[in-house]
């Protein structure tokens, strides 16, 4: 096991530094002018221009410029925003709005998701497969900005249910209609993918067995559910990022001042900066969390574990 | 008595079995029979996958009513004129917000413009977003997916690393990243501006087609009948062109149509945040943002290019997942 | 007179006028797009305890779907039983409530399989799903259970049992993971165990080990043992009475020896033939001409006319030939198995 982290973690270190590198040159160094469109609707004014120049040493050669960034990285500098504010301090304010929104939804997305796939998954071809088919296909294809506004408007503002915003702070009780939302879509592929497993799982030759066995129904669900509910921790940890750029909408949606929103309102006011440094922030974070997953899946995988 | 035997491809091996087999009946101790019949084989016609698939999506209702969907949705992007005779951009500032009537079906939005009008001719942008990015990232990602899949060894190591690294770059974030680093105006031409959108999606929605590529191209490599190809003394070329290509075709295809819904839901989505793209071009995603503000008092500006664009996404996917249902081995 | 009065061997009858185990004229049919293919046509045959029954057959003729039958874990759909009975100790278990029924599989009677590595959790350890025998069954705690998998895996022969417990299936070789299933099936102590195809993914020496470990573990719990195989070479040594099986029926049922040396049923001597000699070095090779029916069109008559040497007209017309007594503990359905058997060398 120690083995198999080991070449995970040093697998996952070229793919940081190739990620934010590539980060960088799409946002940096493509030809045309590196300040087109960062300044807001108006050209950058020559000071600004200067200064950042100085920054992030855009005289230098591409990997030097690179690797000067990366170093500002670590330490914490992630330039500043428009009003002057540190980057930094933005993401460290923001953080935990969109910790609390996140958890909540994986956490709607693993119960919801997981118990319809296995009602689906054990009645194949049963009007309830066929229910949670549908209306997963249904999910899906509204995109989810749709799904937000639509409930916003229906359970928030008509039917008064759930507050159409969430307050200051984001309490708990407000964040439950945008965690829905956000997990929608990610609920309606985990409902999918354990339908299937599970159903694909319940005729392998070990189910069999079990079955040959005497060992009661519920029993060798079990045994199926264990090997199905693989795949399906490995896709959460893929999801995530998916996730979070569906927090970006949902975030904006509901007014939530989380790391979503923060960048829901750099968009519009065109803050590259801001931009670049919280996706670059996120797309770390989604890294490690895919690190994350592969160790898990070394967990439940014994195969995987003792290669 | 004896049915004719049929020859099919994919029973070449029984058939070699069975002639062996003829040949050898003189050599048995049991005493030779008389007028005994032809060994029947009697397998039927042999049924490829396609064939299979082909005759399970005819009868798949879901099938067709994707395609149906999808047919009229072409014609609509491609003929808008066919659907209304009423100009998109013909808005009278007074019919701001007014909801359907039988003059206008769907009412009228914040500028005055004909719903109904818009979200027909909206159709194109999202329609035209949806196949290029599509074709695109089939393009990259099959390319190098074979590349990595067939040749093995350090390409197929620089090959999934960097598919590692794009990997890294969610969809909406990355594509967020791209267009707000390379921002469109209302002055950039419409041409460049889908353009933009369609590199964005491709740039980082090839991974996924390029992981699935691979992984097909390694199975279907190691099978005995490229093998014998290589053998025979086929160049590469060949070999992937005539074996390896149309046999990993199966989940590409499926991929793909799925993936067409998806990015014209993440074409909308950009559009929505204000990145994608942006007028004189009509999207639904613009549609969708310009209504929202307004969600209470006229719900009929949001209501109908949502709709139009969740029942297109939704033709695709169903398309797609029917077709994956008819190609899948395992749910014969 | 039935073909289940037939019983020979060294198991005593008990009790029971009837042998332990009884299936009779089993019918399965699987219902398929192409059609409905009766996979199992009237089966039946009889194994009493401490006896070893082989029901030979090639791929397709419906040997382990009648063992899937019996042991009520047939795939439905697109498997159907639709007639015939199962009689174990008097009972007729083909048609108990499924509640009840469950309770005789892995306790009454158990099955191993052809390929261990996918016959196994892959995900839980050995010993638990040894374990999880006692538990169900006996109520068992997972420790008590685990002691017990150990003692188990002792049994047959497992080489450092109580550290190998916790290890995973695919951390054992083939041949070990055969034993283990077969530990896992006689862990309660079955008054019947089938064993499908068990050697047949084996290399040869361990092949042999295996089936020295079944017959071993046989003798000690007077099990009755139904070896399901196409390999005639492993039947000779294990079995005392063979059952040949093909397309859905049992073409002939005889004493081993009998069946080695004086088949009655042309396709049970085909099958002989096949086998190569040694002594024939530099001879053809020989193989029964032609290829077994698909199940969905199988040919009027008796299925195997058309590969048959001896078939006349009367083969052709009607129905299969009924599976009759030629003598006190062999039966074969061929109208002219007089001649096959006069036929001999």
């Amino acid at each position: 096991m120690g083995q198999y982290t080991l070449r995970r973690l040093l697998q996952m270190i070229p793919v940081i530094i190739g990620t934010t590198f590539i980060i960088f040159a799409m946002v940096w160094a493509l030809p045309g002018d590196p300040f087109a469109g960062k300044c807001g609707d108006r050209p950058c004014p020559p000071a600004y221009i200067a200064e950042q120049t100085a920054r992030y040493n855009l005289d230098d050669p591409l990997v030097v410029q690179y690797v000067k960034y990366m170093g500002n990285l670590v330490t914490g500098d992630l330039g500043e925003t428009f009003r002057g504010t540190q980057v930094l301090d933005e993401l460290a304010v923001a953080l935990p709005a969109t910790l609390k929104l996140t958890a909540l939804a994986i956490l709607i997305e693993i119960i919801i998701g997981i118990g319809a796939g296995v009602l689906a998954g054990l009645r194949r071809g049963s009007f309830i497969d066929n229910l949670v088919l549908l209306s997963t296909l249904v999910v899906i294809s509204i995109p989810i900005f749709v799904i937000g506004y639509l409930a916003q408007f229906i359970l928030g503002v008509q039917l008064g249910w759930f507050p159409p915003t969430v307050g200051t702070g984001a309490p708990w009780s407000d964040l439950i209609l945008p965690a829905f939302v956000l997990a929608s879509v990610s609920l309606a592929y985990v409902a999918r993918l354990t339908r299937t497993q599970l159903a694909e799982n319940m005729r392998a030759d070990y189910v069999r067995t079990a079955t040959a066995k005497g060992l009661p129904r519920r029993q060798v669900v079990r045994h199926a559910l264990r090997n199905s509910l693989i795949p399906v921790v490995t896709f959460i940890g893929i999801d995530f990022g998916a996730l979070m750029g569906g927090a970006v909408v949902t975030e904006g949606i509901f007014n939530i001042t989380g790391i979503g929103g923060l960048v829901f309102g750099a968009i519009s006011t065109r803050e590259g900066a801001t931009v670049t440094a919280a996706i670059t922030f996120i797309v770390i974070v989604f890294l490690l969390v895919n690190l994350l997953v592969d160790l898990l899946y070394g967990v439940l995988d014994p195969r995987i574990r003792y290669e | 008595m004896s049915e004719p035997t049929h020859l099919g491809g994919s029973r070449d091996r029984e058939n070699v079995q069975n002639e062996f087999m003829r040949a050898r009946a003189e050599d048995i101790t049991l005493p030779a029979p008389e007028g005994a019949p032809e060994p029947t084989d009697d397998v039927g016609k042999p049924r490829s996958l396609w064939q299979d698939a082909w005759d399970d999506l005819r009868r798949n209702k879901l099938f067709i009513v994707g395609s149906v969907l999808v047919l009229i949705l072409i014609v609509m992007a491609a003929f808008p004129q066919l659907f209304t005779s009423v100009d998109p951009r013909e808005c009278v500032l007074q019919n701001s917000r007014q909801p359907p009537s039988s003059e206008a079906w769907f009412g009228y939005d914040l500028q005055g413009c004909d719903v109904y009008a818009r979200t027909i001719y909206g159709a194109r942008a999202s329609i035209l977003v949806g196949i290029f990015t599509t074709t695109a990232v089939m393009i990259i990602g099959g390319l190098i997916g074979i590349i990595a899949g067939f040749f093995g060894g350090w390409v197929d190591g620089i090959a999934s690393r960097i598919t590692d690294v794009f990997l890294a770059l969610p969809l909406l974030l990355g594509s967020i990243l791209i267009l707000t680093a390379f921002p469109s105006t209302t002055d950039t031409p419409e041409l460049v501006v889908i353009g933009k959108v369609v590199l964005a999606l491709a740039l980082l929605g090839w991974t996924q087609l390029a992981r699935i590529m691979r992984s097909s191209v390694i199975q279907v490599k190691n099978q005995d009948y490229v093998q014998a190809a290589r053998a025979l003394g086929a160049t590469s070329t060949r070999i992937i062109g005539r074996h390896v290509l149309p046999n990993s075709l199966a989940p590409v295809i499926v991929v793909a149509m799925i993936s067409l819904g998806a990015y014209i839901s993440a074409e909308a989505t950009l559009s929505f945040l204000g990145i994608g793209l942006q007028p004189p071009v009509i999207s639904w995603g613009i549609a969708v943002n310009d209504a929202a503000t307004y969600v209470r008092t006229s719900p009929h500006m949001l209501f109908f290019p949502a709709m139009f664009l969740s029942v297109t996404v939704f033709a695709f996917i169903m398309l797609g997942d029917a077709v994956r249902d008819a190609l899948d081995p395992k749910l014969r | 007179m039935t073909v289940t009065d037939i019983t020979v061997g060294p198991g005593e009858g008990g009790s029971r006028d009837e042998p332990l185990l009884v299936v009779d004229d089993l019918q399965v049919e699987f219902r398929t797009r192409e059609g409905v293919a009766r996979a199992v046509n009237g089966v039946s045959y009889t194994v009493d305890a401490g006896e070893t029954l082989a029901v030979l057959g090639e791929s397709g003729c419906g040997k382990s779907v009648t063992a899937q039958a019996i042991m009520g874990i047939l795939d439905t759909p697109p498997g159907f039983v639709t007639g015939g009975s199962v009689r174990l100790d008097g009972v007729d278990i083909l048609h108990l409530p499924e509640k009840q029924r469950r309770t005789y599989r892995g306790e009454a009677i158990a099955m191993i399989f052809q390929d261990a590595l996918s016959a196994l959790n892959p995900v839980y350890t050995v010993g638990r799903q040894i374990a999880e025998m006692f538990k169900v069954h006996r109520g068992m705690s997972q420790k008590d259970g685990l002691v017990k998998a150990v003692e188990l895996m002792d049994l047959v022969r497992i080489p450092a049992a109580k550290e190998r417990v916790n290890d995973y299936p695919h951390q054992f070789s083939g041949g070990m993971r055969q034993r283990i299933m077969i530990a896992m099936s006689i862990a309660l102590e079955p008054q019947v165990l089938i064993a499908d195809e068990p050697t047949t993914a084996l290399d040869v020496t361990v092949q042999a080990q295996v089936m020295e470990l079944l017959a071993d573990l046989q003798d000690e719990l007077n099990m009755a043992l139904i070896l399901i195989t196409h390999d005639l070479g492993v039947v000779a040594d294990v079995a005392d009475r063979i059952a040949v099986m093909y397309a859905g029926r049992i073409v002939e049922q005889a004493p081993v020896a009998d069946v080695y040396h004086r088949p009655a049923h042309p396709y049970t001597k085909g099958l002989l033939q096949s086998i190569p000699r040694v002594d024939a070095k530099g001879s053809e090779l020989y193989a029964i001409k032609g290829l077994p029916p698909t199940l969905t069109r199988v040919p009027p008559g008796c299925s195997f006319n058309p590969r048959c040497a001896y078939a006349q007209d009367s083969c052709r017309e009607g129905g299969a030939p009924p599976l009759e007594r030629i003598s006190d503990t062999r039966a074969v359905a061929c109208y002219f198995h007089e001649e096959v058997l006069g036929a001999q060398q």
